[in-house]
């Protein structure tokens, strides 16, 4: 699955986007967080505070328990300030 | 008639007359238009900004304004709609979004407008990064505009 960074996520990460393959047990938005967080500092930098991060599904916002099978594509990203 | 809302994400300027008269030119049924625009400010809490910078999620940002829109329809009785959001580069003094929105009545049309604007405070994937004289930094999204959103959901 494809998974997109946006703003201060995007600049922590250090990169826009990326295909990532998360194991069988990676199941829940927040599970791929967690399994994220698990792949280096940068990422873990990112997603030290999970309740801040907010993600979207395929282009609609989802919850932290949301399911990521068959997402094709996942986005983090801080509180939105646009308007 | 259906109403289908005008959506537009763009790095460009926009005009807001012309998009208010491209709303209700010729038509004799619409009786309010209502218009926000928000325009990039000077300064915040005293310290003067160069400029903002406007991230966005593209096609994530059409969906989901579509969506606001969608729902906007469907709660008031509006004539026409039209939302234009800014990214990139905005200086002081200039358009970031507008809000147009026509109904019979004037109350629609306000109402329509701040639940709108409200929701693209809260949920339109747009990042606002300011430029200071300290360098630059990511806009910390603020409680009262959750809590100007969390009033429009129905109980």
């Amino acid at each position: 699955m494809r998974v997109k960074y946006f703003a201060w996520v995007r600049e922590r990460v250090g990169m826009a986007e990326e295909t990532v393959e998360p194991p069988a047990d990676v199941r829940t938005v927040s599970d791929l967080i967690g399994w994220l967080s698990s792949r280096g500092e940068a990422y873990a930098y990112a997603f030290e505070k999970p309740k801040v991060i907010r993600a979207a599904i395929d282009h609609a916002h989802v919850k932290p328990d949301a399911a990521i099978a068959g997402a094709r594509e996942i986005a983090f990203f801080p509180p939105m300030t646009g308007g | 008639m259906s109403v289908t809302a005008t959506i537009r994400i763009q790095e460009a300027d926009f005009d807001v007359a012309q998009e208010i008269a491209a709303l209700s030119k010729g038509r004799t049924d619409i009786g309010a238009v209502v218009s926000f625009s928000g325009i990039c400010r000077g300064s915040e809490n005293g310290e003067p900004i160069a400029a903002l910078t406007l991230e966005h999620y593209p096609g994530m940002a059409e969906a989901e304004i579509g969506r606001h829109a969608d729902e906007a329809l469907s709660r008031w009785p509006l004539q026409g709609l039209t939302i234009i959001h800014r990214f990139g580069r905005i200086a002081p003094g200039e358009n970031i979004v507008l809000v147009v929105t026509a109904s019979p009545h004037r109350q629609a049309a306000f109402e329509a407008a701040e639940f709108l604007m409200d929701y693209l405070k809260t949920n339109a994937p747009f990042w606002k990064r300011e430029e200071g004289e300290k360098g630059t930094s990511w806009v910390e999204a603020r409680d009262h505009d959750d809590a100007a959103a969390a009033r429009w959901t129905k109980p």
